[in-house]
């Protein structure tokens, strides 16, 4: 398809975004305010000879989403915090069978029902550590409608290349507003797609992985034949209660994200290159930053930012770095302070200061340029 | 004439996984009877096998999708039938089949079956009911009777609650196809299962078979060929009886046979039109 | 053109997301400014208080939501009470004057436009779901933030099937708001 130019919302761009990346299984249960994604599937997937299913709840979408994945159908689920509530067994059962799929978390105020139509960013800590035992997560953070697109594509990419879930975490204001987004001519967008078996099917192991430590991926259907479980299993993918596959297999699974990291993460440098001041913050509370950093620079106030258009993996090297370059960090976040305790331990022993707003209105510029005057009186 | 030794192999083992041999379950548990039923549909309708999925969940029965060779998926407790709704909607041409237990069905997977019924997506449903959770050590279920024993309802009262039958349930809840067998008898339920997966839409069957190890030693029903001896005894089988009369007494009567045989449009054929109708 | 806010408010039903949302349409893809639309809604389908805004401007916009807007179009009482902080100091205020009466101190030098838009649409053009559209013809005389040709463009490409009934609407909505005699408070 040639390119397209709408005005209209992040949820809808998420939604246009998996199609362009092609997408073509959307299992999902209705929650605000992520149902206008499931809407725009409802009509779309069916045009393109998709399916939009909806699930009794988020238990059984994601479930499904799993097993639509293991037929070689890129697939999906759009939900928000109190689904991804429901959903995390199964992020550890595609975590733990290698099942590449992506979660849209339009994220609402919580805890539990929490206010259904406002925005916050409480989530993230909740991607990461919500599911049992130790994996890692690929979680990204888009900031415009444009980016909703980008970055869905961008989750669909890395989630066949490393055969993992992958979250798009958006706070409501990005998944609602409407700006002008432009889908590119499908010639021009760059699709990643699992690596598949190629040697004779009884050599198959299924879960010995490669160089990139990540395992070719039979499908349902094909000539390879498998048994894939979560639990603990050997490269035949047959369960095992020995310390040593145990081992082996968590620490690879950890590894496959963390040792490959350079391929996964996202940041703008706004404005850094001379600051003394560094605000770290993502999605809408980054847009306030950047209009902050633009007054505060006209004040001769050497300030920018460090936009993260992914939070996990975590970009520790990169904070490190950044704390070594500026005198203070602070750290904007629609929440009571998630990302802030991370970079805390990667920056020491720069200053830390976080701006917290667990509201649905994210920081508004003059505050985060009030909190950058009074840091930079400090 | 060069001499050969003969070698024992049993027919159905080309569907199986000799190196995960021997099986976990316990001597005088059914589901290995049961996994042969499978194999043995399988077989008799000449499935290809590359294209045949099989799916289960937790708990010993759901250790039987790991047994066949073919493409297998071991869910998380009670989501066996979601994955397998993914799996058939995302391609249409593969046989689902879905094997787990009574707990995992009915109790933690309960709403995911209910509403698979009502959805119509074309798979088989397999649910090995011994009315206990074996694998965690004999706890009731959502099939133990009233006032049966378990690790979790001790005497002097036994099991408080009261048991789904899950024959009313799964047809009240639309599946176009509903059995009920034993594990004794396993040439009817294997015709069962070889017409569940023929039909084109959701079928359930149910297979009552026995936990020696826990529930019947629990309630001193005996050994496996006790209980198995005692399955024959009270089963009854009433074909085409209305599922509401499907009754189940474990002491006294098991109703057998095939209750719902029912067309009804499957989901991924109406996908399917639906794909159609928007090319034109 | 530097940047530019525009509040709406009214109650759930009357359009009010939509009036914001055709208008950043044609703003945006029509003449090809940037341009954010947000809302913000409650619990109700129907009734309560709706609010939805655009932030115009020349560069890319940064913080997406109206922080003190230039002008406020208020379409019923209860909106009008809950949404009217903010508004500049010589910004433009203009209401649906049968439904809006002014209460309240207001900020200096505000122009205060009264259109009559739900009673042009129900008894000029007989369909009262014409409302959001007369209004919008009035912003756009009143404000010039959009070019007619382009807000008509738009519109008619929108909902083609109305493509008269709007069309009047917008051409009512426009005449009302160049003969509207801004007041103050």
């Amino acid at each position: 398809m040639p390119e397209r130019v709408m005005f209209t919302m992040g949820d809808i761009a998420c939604a246009e975004g998996a199609l362009s990346a092609g997408a073509r299984y959307f299992g999902g249960y209705p929650i605000t305010p992520a149902t206008e994604i499931a809407e725009w599937m409802s009509k779309r997937m069916p045009e393109v000879g998709g399916a939009y299913v909806q699930y009794e709840d988020e238990i059984a979408s994601i479930t499904s989403v799993i097993g639509a994945s293991w037929t070689g159908v890129k697939s999906m689920t759009a939900t928000s915090g109190p689904g991804v509530s429901l959903m995390l067994e199964s992020v550890g059962l595609a975590v733990m069978t290698e099942t590449p799929l992506v979660i849209v978390n339009i994220m609402r105020g919580g805890p539990s029902t929490g206010q259904p139509t406002r925005g916050q960013q409480g989530d993230i800590m909740q991607a990461k550590w919500g599911s049992h035992g130790d994996y890692q997560i690929i979680a990204l953070t888009p900031a415009s409608v444009q980016e909703m697109f980008d970055q869905t594509v961008q989750a669909f990419n890395l989630s066949e290349k490393f055969r993992t879930p992958v979250f798009v975490l958006a706070d409501e204001t990005v998944g609602h507003m409407r700006e002008r987004l432009v889908i590119p001519d499908e010639k021009d967008l760059k699709l990643e797609y699992r690596k598949l078996p190629t040697v004779d099917p009884s050599e198959y192991l299924p879960f010995k992985a490669d160089d990139d430590l990540v395992p070719p991926m039979g499908l349902f259907g094909s000539k390879y034949q498998f048994y894939a479980t979560g639990l603990t299993h050997d490269e035949r993918g047959y369960p095992s209660d020995k310390e040593n596959v145990q081992i082996e297999l968590v620490t690879r699974l950890n590894d496959k994200i963390l040792k490959n990291s350079d391929q996964i993460i996202d940041l703008e440098r706004f404005m850094l290159d001379d600051a003394k001041i560094a605000v770290i913050s993502y999605g809408t509370p980054s847009r306030s930053a950047k209009k902050a950093i633009r007054d505060a620079r006209e004040e001769g106030i050497k300030v920018g930012m460090l936009r993260l258009k992914t939070v996990w993996p975590f970009p520790e090297e990169q904070v490190a770095q950044l704390a070594s370059e500026v005198d203070h960090i602070i750290v904007a976040e629609q929440n009571l302070g998630q990302v802030y305790y991370m970079v805390k331990a990667y920056a020491s022993p720069t200053p830390v200061h976080l701006m917290a707003k667990p509201a649905g209105m994210p920081q508004l510029p003059h505050e985060i340029l009030d909190k950058i005057k009074e840091i930079k009186s400090i | 004439m060069t001499e050969s030794t003969p070698v024992l192999k049993h027919p159905m083992a080309k569907y199986i996984r000799s190196d995960r041999q021997p099986f976990i379950y316990c001597s005088g548990c059914s589901i290995g009877i049961v996994t042969g039923m499978i194999a043995r549909a399988i077989d008799n309708l000449d499935l290809d096998i590359t294209k045949t999925v099989i799916v289960s969940g937790i708990g010993c029965t759901g250790r039987t999708s790991g047994y066949f060779k073919t493409g297998t998926y071991h869910t998380t407790h009670g989501r066996a039938i979601a994955f397998a709704e993914g799996v058939k909607i995302a391609n249409p041409e593969l046989e689902v089949i879905v094997v787990s237990g009574d707990g995992d069905m009915a109790a933690i997977g309960g709403n995911h079956l209910i509403h698979a019924c009502r959805r119509n997506i074309d798979m088989t449903v397999i649910c090995i009911n011994n009315f206990t959770y074996g694998m965690t050590g004999g706890q009731f279920g959502p099939t133990t009777e009233h006032e049966r024993y378990s690790q979790t309802s001790p005497a002097p009262v036994g099991n408080i609650e009261h048991p789904f039958n899950l024959v009313k349930l799964a047809a009240s809840s639309g599946a176009i196809f509903v059995a009920r067998w034993t594990a004794v008898q396993a040439r009817r339920a294997t015709k069962s299962i070889e017409k569940g997966i023929q039909k084109e839409g959701f079928s359930f069957i149910e297979v009552i078979g026995a936990c020696p190890t826990e529930y019947g030693r629990m309630n001193r029903f005996g050994d496996g060929v006790t209980m198995h001896k005692h399955l024959l005894e009270v089963a009854e089988i009433q074909n085409g009886l209305p599922p509401h009369e499907a009754e189940l007494d474990y002491e006294n009567r098991i109703v057998c046979g095939e209750f719902v045989n029912i067309e009804k449009p499957e989901y991924t054929a109406v996908l399917r039109e639906m794909h159609k109708k928007l090319k034109e | 053109m530097p940047r530019y806010e525009i509040r709406f408010g009214g109650f759930g039903g009357q359009g009010i997301v939509t009036m914001a949302v055709v208008l950043g349409e044609a703003i945006s893809l029509v003449e090809k400014k940037e341009c954010v639309q947000t809302q913000s809604y409650g619990p109700e389908a129907r009734g309560g208080a709706t609010k939805s805004e655009l932030v115009i401007d020349d560069v890319e916009v940064d913080y997406p939501k109206v922080q003190a807007p230039d002008v406020f179009v208020a379409m019923s009482r209860a909106a009008y009470l809950e949404y009217i902080d903010g508004l500049k100091d010589d910004g433009i205020l203009i209401i649906d004057e049968d439904l809006v009466e002014i209460e309240g101190d207001l900020p200096d030098g505000i122009k205060i436009y009264k259109i009559p838009a739900t009673r042009i649409a129900d008894t000029e053009i007989g369909v009262k779901q014409a409302t959001n559209i007369v209004m919008l013809g009035a912003l756009t005389a009143i404000t010039g933030i959009v070019t007619p040709e382009g807000l008509k463009q738009q519109i008619v490409e929108r909902w083609p099937r109305f493509k008269e009934t709007n069309l009047k609407a917008l051409e009512l909505g426009l005449k009302a708001g160049r003969e509207a005699v801004p007041f103050s408070a």
